[in-house]
């Protein structure tokens, strides 16, 4: 499949910006999930997120709280969203990125867990709970097997951090835009245009902004200061509502 | 085996394997900034002194150290002390951490605080903190500890603070941290978080000790006053894990046997207790790498205690190192033995304790009838039962 940073450099060539939604797996089911993967690439989706249900989601929002509890309680694991994306694989080159906290990886094993995602075609992995700072095992197994550890950053972040994470991320890097959880409401201020700088100042890695952004309006918005917008919350919701994610795919990815 | 030598935590937060930082980016800032603040203030004398003169005239301290000539007696054994944690104003030791932190909060410019609670002590503690050196104060508390402590939620509330129900997940502890945490990434810049044990992330672990330390400072002075002797054996009950590490960590020179007593609910067989180290296996989970009660997909189980200050998945990192080290020993009382522990001190000494403590006078008395009449145990009554009656009524199925 496609590479993540490929996907980026294409997209800057057209002057686009990358579309990033995520989608929580086995919410409502495994099947829906995978129809939900082809719904939003047609809509032009150019990475998808795909999110893997927790016990304690302590950096989501009600919105993901809920999908991952009726994502548990069809059973669906870790284990079982490797082999959907084995099973998608079969259809698709879309990059995929898992969307977990760590505790299911290190009880995977955090090596067998790079090498499996890696074998049946993930592109990367965004652990939420996990800092560049505690990350040595993952970074090092992910170079080994060629998985891109994309890190956060965050409005609160001093050049410091902004340093570490950058050095540490591959494919891009993740600027949650607001100091909060999935789903908050977003305030666009000169926060996010001065940490986004500092961040272009010490990286030239792609740099992808998410949380809180509901609209293809706030979509746009956010797009001029990045290089791709990730939205989660808000499509998860269409989905809990059974309303049509490919058509709001299309409309985010028109305006970026 | 570890060398026990080494200072722990290190730089980044760890006791050997165990501890560390595992939280959302979001908070990194805050933790280095209290690290810092930390650092500065354990070091500064006016801080101390302020700190000190609210032990002693605020809180109560020191607390007495007794000695349970009763409970002795009915035993048969070894000589039972008691720490008396119970008297602290508020009723628990989590005062101590809570007093500590909420100074903290108020020397790094904070205009509000949240925190945790399960039997709700440490809610208490810290919306008292709040309220005497003025803060806003937001505690978030299972909906099912709600209940079975509903006199707590209560006095919170007539101390100023907001307390906000969690109804999701199993709606204990756990949950109440987990909302906590979004809170706190959330409003981060003006808001520090009170965690009441030493769990979560660096530098929790080790501030929360510090803060307990004085149990155990205090305690070993008062038996070398009354016995001219080193106690034979120290038990306390663990949750998080704060009252123990309190008593315990000023005796780890000195090579004493040490207890450590988890809440064995309806028994490990059953599935239904909070016991790690019988039941649990290596994990990351709210902040810090530790023993946790997980599925093998890393989801982390429910748990089940009488007492709702030990109803939790995981236990602080220090108390991991420390067993890995054997300078700790780990057990469990079950929820029909605290019980009985809770009746058993009510009628002995006139003390009834907190349904906690109960699991850690439970073990002293299986401990004490073994050891000689000239040994010597001191338990941490790590806080007064007056919280339980309700409950303990209700499960014997009194109506008041």
């Amino acid at each position: 499949m496609k590479k993540i940073a490929n996907v980026f450099k294409q997209l800057r060539k057209a002057g686009k910006k990358a579309f990033i939604p995520y989608i929580m797996a086995g919410d409502p089911s495994l099947d829906d999930t995978k129809r939900f993967v082809a719904e939003l690439e047609q809509g032009g989706a150019d990475i998808i997120e795909l999110g893997v249900p927790f016990s304690d989601p302590l950096a989501d929002g009600p919105t993901i709280q809920r999908a991952s509890e009726r994502a548990l309680a069809q059973g669906v694991t870790l284990r079982k969203v490797l082999a959907l994306v084995e099973d998608i694989r079969n259809d698709s080159r879309i990059p995929l990125v898992l969307m977990t906290y760590y505790n299911p990886v290190f009880k995977y094993g955090i090596e067998a867990f790079v090498r499996e995602a890696v074998r049946i075609g993930v592109s990367g992995v965004i652990i939420p709970d996990l800092i560049p700072d505690e990350a040595g095992d993952l970074i090092g197994y992910a170079k080994k097997y060629g998985l891109d550890t994309i890190f956060l950053l965050a409005p609160t972040s001093t050049e410091k951090r902004v340093k570490i994470v950058a050095r540490s991320s591959t494919g891009f890097i993740y600027y949650v835009s607001i100091t909060g959880i999935t789903g908050a409401k977003l305030q666009l201020d000169s926060t996010m245009e001065s940490t986004l700088s500092l961040i272009k100042k010490h990286s030239r890695k792609p740099v992808a902004i998410g949380f809180g952004i509901s609209s293809p309006e706030k979509a746009a918005a956010v797009a001029r200061l990045a290089d791709g917008v990730i939205v989660g919350s808000a499509v998860v919701k269409l989905i809990s509502e059974g309303k049509d994610i490919r058509a709001f795919a299309r409309a985010v990815k028109e305006v970026i | 085996m570890i060398k026990k030598t080494k200072k722990v935590p290190d730089s980044r937060g760890h006791f050997g394997r165990y501890g560390g930082r595992f939280v959302p980016e979001t908070l990194i800032p805050a933790l280095a900034e209290l690290e810092e603040t930390y650092k500065k203030l354990k070091k500064d004398k006016t801080f101390q002194q302020e700190l000190d003169l609210l032990r002693n005239n605020y809180i109560g301290r020191p607390t007495p150290l007794y000695f349970a000539k009763n409970l002795t007696e009915r035993v048969g054994g070894a000589k039972i002390y008691l720490k008396r944690e119970d008297l602290c104003h508020t009723g628990a030791h989590k005062i101590n951490n809570a007093i500590g932190q909420t100074l903290l909060a108020k020397k790094m410019g904070k205009t509000r605080v949240i925190a945790e609670t399960g039997a709700g002590q440490h809610g208490v503690a810290t919306a008292t903190g709040a309220a005497l050196v003025g803060l806003e104060c937001e505690i978030y508390m299972g909906t099912d500890d709600m209940k079975r402590q509903s006199l707590n939620v209560f006095r919170m509330r007539l101390l100023g603070a907001k307390v906000t129900e969690v109804p999701t997940g199993s709606r204990t502890l756990k949950d109440a941290i987990n909302e906590a945490l979004r809170d706190w990434t959330t409003n981060v810049r003006h808001t520090h978080y009170v965690l009441g044990t030493v769990f979560g992330p660096h530098p929790y672990p080790a501030m929360v000790r510090d803060f307990q330390s004085v149990i155990g400072t205090e305690a070993r002075k008062q038996i070398l006053r009354a016995e001219g002797k080193l106690p034979d054996c120290l038990i306390a009950c663990v949750g998080g894990g704060s009252n123990s590490i309190g008593l315990f960590c000023a005796f780890l020179k000195d090579k004493i046997k040490m207890i450590g007593v988890e809440a064995g609910g309806l028994g490990i067989e059953s599935g239904k207790h909070a016991a790690r180290f019988a039941g649990g296996s290596l994990g990351v989970f709210q902040g810090c790498m530790s023993y946790l009660l997980q599925d093998g997909d890393g989801n982390v189980l429910g748990t089940h205690s009488v007492s709702a200050g030990l109803d939790y998945a995981s236990i602080g990192p220090e108390h991991c190192y420390l067993k890995d080290l054997k300078a700790i020993e780990y057990t469990y009382a079950t929820d029909d033995e605290a019980l009985k522990a809770f009746d058993l001190l009510s009628r002995t000494e006139g003390i009834t304790p907190a349904l906690e403590s109960a699991h850690a006078i439970a073990e002293t008395v299986n401990v004490a009838e073994k050891m000689p009449v000239d040994a010597i145990i001191i338990v941490n009554l790590s806080g007064r039962g007056d919280k339980d009656v309700m409950e303990v009524a209700r499960i014997k199925g009194i109506e008041l």
